[in-house]
């Protein structure tokens, strides 16, 4: 796999909602080609036939009764709220 | 000598026949951590007056004859990613210098329930995402052996409280090694649980598939005490397992006549320190004396262990930490006049470079045509690591290495270069990624005067006998009896 380009960072840094400095995306570019190269390493095993790990407990779907059951207040859901208005949390204009 | 080098029991007897109070306990935690913080700084946090009120209370308790919990009136240390219901859990990131949980941690209820009383909140670094805690957004801790070494990380505040004598145990959380590796840096006892031994509900999600919380302790028998209270099922944790729980106590027989001990050559070989290899081999006689079957085997993949960690942590780390945008806690940025700028500014600010740089390369790895290149085969390649260990402890009973290839470094030495510091993390990580339990143990020191950490591991849910084998050790050897001179 070739190189990470500036412009795929800068595409990865607008995916994960970061905005990053010149020195932090110069900096990234480096650092994320000598990691990823380092990650090139797991194609030395042929895998074709493994099945995926992605927990390693084999539990899935836990359920419970659909029980009605006291929730949070809504003073305390948003104690810690930076802004907020009327009960609900406040946030900027979604569009300008 | 500190009160806090008295076994549990003891304390316990002497508080039950009032031979002692807990206010002086709480007391004496207190004055430990004033003599000594200003040189450690493992505390993010400290929760002095409702110590001190809880101490009062459980006092007036035992004058009434109350029955006592397990853990009654012993001071604890909680890494800041663990949440405490009105006491601030930073994760030890800006994003979350202002958040005042409205909940407790399954766990905090626990200790609560056996009457431990919470000293403080400690150190970390951000998110747990770090080996030697100078990733923390606040503050430096300092290894307690010497200040101008690292505690370990990212459990580092807690590995330090514990080693500086400041609480009697502390919680930590191990995603990729951050309760071992700290505990081994610092001398003390730390033990990674079987994932889903011990609920995540209300531990802030690092990395979801490999997150657990564990007891840093003077010695193995408190951990096994901290354990027992910890270990149980929990129905608003969906990953926590419903199996029954062993008498983790009555395991510590000192007893391993007969017990087959595997020592993988991989964790013995390259890249492990001369003094730490010496260490471990010295603790492999001991086993040896004890009657035990020490073999040498095999972990063929153990090579894979860390990119196969660095993509899956740093993938499952970016989704978790999508959550922190400014909207419903946290600092928020006030200079953005639209929603997504407010969630850029938020994180750019509020992130340090480290959990910047996971969150980066988690994306990237989940990113639309790399997905299958980088995700999907470090997935792949979990399921030979888990293989690996699976192969082994179908003839051995633990398996034994170093916690971590070298003793603590010097501050500053590493952060500059990531890929460094993850490759130090080659003897944890395994485990994370098998999700077995692993306990560290004191076994000697190296040449720099920093202690060595031995790691037992042991199949899932099989933590009585990691214990049983760790406390056999204990009792067999003096490490764990040095202290630091602070």
């Amino acid at each position: 796999m070739s190189g990470i380009s500036r412009d795929q960072v800068a595409h990865i840094a607008n995916l994960a909602r970061l905005n990053l400095t010149a020195e932090e995306a110069e900096q990234y570019t480096t650092q994320m080609n000598a990691i990823f190269s380092f990650f090139e390493k797991l194609n030395e095993l042929d895998t074709e036939q493994i099945e995926p790990t992605s927990h390693v407990m084999e539990v899935y779907n836990v359920i419970r009764e659909d029980d009605e059951r006291p929730s949070i207040d809504r003073e305390v859901a948003l104690r810690n709220a930076p802004d907020e208005e009327d009960g609900q949390f406040k946030v900027p204009a979604v569009m300008d | 000598m500190s009160i806090f080098k008295r076994q549990l029991m003891d304390i316990h007897n002497a508080l039950s026949n009032k031979e002692m109070s807990v206010s002086e306990l709480v007391e004496a935690s207190f004055k430990r951590i004033q003599e000594t913080e200003g040189t450690v700084k493992a505390f993010l946090t400290l929760d002095e007056e409702r110590a001190k009120a809880k101490a009062k209370q459980l006092d007036e308790q035992l004058g009434k004859g109350d029955e006592m919990g397990l853990l009654f009136g012993l001071p604890a240390a909680i890494k800041d990613n663990i949440v405490t219901e009105n006491l601030k859990t930073t994760c030890g990131s800006k994003l979350l210098a202002n958040y005042d949980p409205i909940y407790n941690a399954t766990a905090m209820d626990r200790l609560s329930a056996a009457e431990a009383i919470v000293v403080g909140k400690t150190n970390m670094d951000e998110f747990g995402m770090g080996s030697s805690t100078e990733n923390s957004g606040f503050q430096l801790t300092h290894n307690p052996w010497n200040p101008e070494y690292v505690p370990g990380g990212s459990s580092g505040g807690s590995a330090a409280a514990i080693a500086a004598g400041q609480a009697y145990f502390a919680l930590g959380t191990d995603t990729g090694g951050s309760i071992r590796q700290p505990a081994s840096f610092c001398g003390v006892v730390g033990l990674k649980p079987t994932y889903g031994l011990v609920s995540r509900f209300g531990l802030v999600a690092y990395a979801s598939s490999f997150d657990v919380i564990g007891p840093i302790t003077k010695n193995v028998e408190d951990a096994a005490y901290v354990l027992s209270v910890l270990a149980a099922h929990d129905p608003y944790d969906s990953t926590s397992a419903e199996v029954e729980i062993p008498d983790y106590i009555s395991a510590l027989t000192g007893e391993v006549k007969g017990l087959k001990v595997g020592v993988p050559k991989e964790l013995l070989g390259e890249g492990i320190d001369p003094d730490v290899k010496n260490g471990v081999l010295e603790a492999l006689k001991v086993f040896e004396g004890l009657g035990a079957i020490v073999e040498e085997v095999s972990l063929p993949h153990t090579e894979y262990a860390v990119p196969t960690y660095y993509i899956l942590a740093p993938s499952e780390a970016s989704s978790n930490l999508a959550r922190y945008d400014g909207v419903r806690y946290g600092v928020r940025a006030d200079n953005a006049d639209n929603l997504i700028e407010m969630y850029k500014e938020t994180r750019s600010h509020g992130f340090g470079s480290e959990v910047k740089r996971r969150i980066m390369l988690g994306t990237y790895a989940l990113s639309s045509g790399y997905y299958d290149a980088y995700y999907k085969k470090a997935q792949k390649v979990r399921t030979l690591i888990k293989q690996d260990f699976d192969q082994l402890f179908a003839k051995y009973d633990v398996i034994v290495g170093p916690t971590a290839p070298t003793t603590a470094f010097k501050m500053g030495e590493k952060v500059s270069d990531p890929l460094t510091m993850y490759l130090n993390d080659i003897c944890t990580v395994p485990v994370n990624l098998a999700g077995i339990p692993a306990i560290s143990v004191p076994c000697g020191f190296a040449q720099n005067g920093m202690p060595i950490g031995l790691q037992i591991m042991g199949k899932q849910f099989d933590e009585a006998t990691v214990l049983r084998v760790a406390h056999a050790f204990e009792k067999h050897t003096e490490h764990h009896a040095a202290s630091p001179k602070l």
